[in-house]
């Protein structure tokens, strides 16, 4: 597959939105001449006329690398097509289904002599509607569902009272708004959109458009429109994986004031002291608030190593060396050390966000290393957390404990790194870390977390499909289909759900449609405990043999060998788009001799 | 007052991504392939932020032609 290459010309982020009105259809069309671009088919169910909407998100999408194709209803028809004649959406087959109302789209407010037990009723009857439309959406198509809340209504009636009294349609928003939080809580299927909170960012003087509205049925200015647009874009690349990771700093004049290498540890600016001083301690503060909900941090900078880490020696200093996943000063040219970082972590540029005040350092980052973002911060500390912030970068569709504990795992990784010195047999190393694994079939606790894996694993992915919650739902269930998943667990510490293969029975033959596993456990013969785990349930169904798919992208040459590795036979080679492998497992013995695994757990 | 024709023309040939696209006095959604109603949002939206004018109302509906449309934007900007 051809990486998705955009000429600087290309990027509208770069366009102010006057620009992007004028120049829409132009950038479409450039956009779609790329390679590489991800199809996905997005239904637009709208209480408001959303074709403003769409023309703007369509070129965020392909700004990055998706190919979108759309479905809206007519406008205020998202409750009658969803629920009462779904037939035109579910031909559509959307993938992600996004219900996109309004607090205009409320259709009873409770009236001024409203008490508390009538407000209930009222709550219930409105959220009812919302719930039967995402019911409707989840048991016809059983795609991912986007849902925005509402912003707070453009009058208030009552003054201060309307948050306050059950009859007023500010508290009654905020009441709606409750409600849908904890149904997107409670539902993996369902997303919530905080347009409320977009609508805030805004002002709401300036997202309301009433003259629009009567004129197009557009509820807000097409400054709200953009800011939807941005949020959603963000959003449905979260969905697909594509948020970023890594955090990579700058230290001097980033993480804190001054040159340490001229002025010393003691001279440089964090802690409280100074007005300056104090917002380079917000910064750090906002970046191990990243770091521990699961975004790795990481130094580059030009300095000199031993003087670089004496600044976090600093009394006052937030951050410490053992929060940063790597650490790089050295005086070589910037963007060289990001791809070195890059390796040691095993993560895709793609994945990283590079922060520096230097407007070169920026400028040569971004067109030498392969899509990384670089935020156009200034250079006024106490603006970064708000660019960072409004930019989206790492937009989280779940908050797991995963995520919590990532930025452990890979402290635990190099910790292996320094045990695996000193073996002198890669057996007895792998021996000495006593892995165990829990090797079995999908099932409920885990649907959310492998279709998670199987849309941001691009490395160890011998066939890179994506699949949403629902399609993984929907393969467990089918008695055709085998899914499996591990778990490994070693001496210093669990690895979480690392691996997943996926196959398809037709007669006596199982199609391995995905086979994937996370980089983080390389080398340590887990995709053997897979073998063993697959066969054994693949046998169980009436397999005779496994057939195996390699198909090759810019990403996944590492597992080129995969199936060659295993024993399995060369079926078809002679293609540059896939190869094709088999084996017979007739008579096959498992082979797992380093991984201990466990026994069933829910059989 | 200069002639907006030019900059009005141009900016029809960016929204209908067509630079060879003809604009005059006369020209109306009948006579522009592809000026649709949806099309007449992006084109007034994009208007009133580039010359950060606002259309009341009701007067976009009394256009007959892009010269009244120019002549609307010449008052406004003037009055401004």
């Amino acid at each position: 597959m051809l990486q998705v290459q955009r000429p600087s010309t290309m990027n509208p982020s770069s366009y102010s939105l006057n620009e992007l009105l004028i120049k829409r259809r132009g950038l479409r069309r450039q956009f779609l001449t790329l390679h590489g671009l991800k199809d996905i088919r997005i239904a637009i169910l709208g209480g408001t006329t959303t074709n403003e909407l769409v023309d703007l998100l369509e070129v965020l999408l392909l700004q990055s690398g998706f190919r979108p194709t759309f479905f809206q209803t007519e406008y205020g028809r998202y409750y009658e097509d969803a629920v009462l004649q779904p037939d035109e959406i579910v031909a559509f087959k959307p993938d992600i289904a996004y219900v996109h109302t309004c607090s205009l789209n409320i259709r009873s407010f409770p009236p001024p002599s409203c008490t508390e037990n009538q407000l209930l009723e009222y709550i219930e009857a409105e959220i009812a509607r919302f719930r039967a439309i995402w019911r409707s959406l989840g048991e016809r198509i059983g795609c991912q569902i986007i849902q925005n809340n509402f912003e707070l209504p453009a009058q208030a009636v009552l003054g201060n009272l309307d948050a306050v009294s059950a009859g007023g349609a500010t508290r009654f928003v905020s009441e709606l708004n409750r409600q849908i939080a904890a149904e997107a809580a409670a539902n993996p299927r369902l997303l919530m959109q905080d347009l409320s909170v977009i609508a805030a960012r805004i002002g709401m003087d300036q997202w309301f458009d009433p003259e629009r509205w009567f004129s197009y049925k557009i509820a807000n200015t097409v400054e709200g429109t953009f800011a939807i647009a941005r949020s959603l874009a963000a959003l449905v690349g979260a969905i697909y994986g594509r948020s970023r990771k890594v955090l990579i700093l700058d230290l001097d004049n980033t993480l804190w004031g001054g040159v340490i290498g001229d002025d010393g540890v003691d001279r440089i600016l964090i802690g409280r002291e100074t007005p300056l001083a104090e917002a380079y301690t917000a910064f750090q503060e906002y970046c191990l608030q990243l770091r521990n909900r699961g975004i790795l941090l990481a130094v580059c900078s030009k300095n000199d190593e031993g003087i670089a880490q004496s600044g976090f020696t600093h009394p006052d200093s937030v951050l410490s060396l053992e929060h940063f996943s790597a650490f790089k000063a050295n005086w070589e040219p910037k963007h060289e050390n990001i791809l070195a970082i890059a390796q040691e972590l095993n993560l895709g540029t793609d994945s990283f966000v590079f922060v520096d005040d230097n407007p070169a350092e920026r400028a040569i980052v971004e067109a030498q290393v392969p899509g990384i973002a670089v935020p156009d911060v200034g250079n006024e500390v106490a603006k970064y957390p708000s660019i960072l912030d409004a930019a989206r970068h790492f937009e989280p569709v779940s908050f797991g404990q995963e995520d919590m504990v990532r930025a452990q795992f890979y402290e635990e990784n190099s910790q292996r790194a320094k045990l695996e010195q000193k073996f002198a047999n890669y057996g007895e190393y792998l021996d000495s870390l006593e892995m165990t694994a829990e090797i079995d079939v999908f099932n409920a606790t885990y649907m959310e977390r492998i279709a998670q894996l199987t849309n941001k694993t691009n490395q160890f992915n011998l066939t890179t499909r994506r699949y949403t919650l629902a399609e993984i739902q929907a393969a467990a269930a089918d008695s055709k289909q085998v899914g499996i998943y591990g778990k490994l667990t070693d001496r210093f510490g669990e690895n979480g759900l690392i691996s997943i293969v996926l196959g398809r029975l037709e007669d006596t033959d199982l199609h391995l449609d995905l086979w994937l596993m996370s980089c983080r456990v390389l080398k340590r013969d887990m995709e053997i405990a897979m073998l063993d785990g697959l066969v054994e349930r693949a046998q169980q169904k009436g397999a005779k043999r496994l057939i195996g798919y390699y198909f090759p992208t810019a990403k996944n040459g590492m597992v080129a060998d995969h199936y060659e590795k295993l024993g399995f036979s060369p079926v078809q080679l002679d293609t540059a788009i896939a190869t094709t492998w088999s084996l017979d497992v007739t008579n096959y013995e498992p082979r797992s001799r380093h991984i201990k695994i466990l026994e069933r757990t829910n059989a | 007052m200069p002639d907006l024709l030019p900059e009005i023309q141009e900016i029809f040939r960016d929204i209908f991504d067509d630079p060879s696209l003809v604009i005059t006095r006369d020209s109306n959604a009948s006579t522009v392939e592809d000026w649709d109603s949806l099309a007449h949002v992006n084109l007034v939206t994009a208007i009133e932020k580039r010359y950060k004018i606002r259309f009341a109302l009701g007067e976009l509906q009394e256009l007959k032609n892009v010269g009244d449309m120019i002549d609307l934007i010449q008052e406004k900007l003037a009055s401004k």
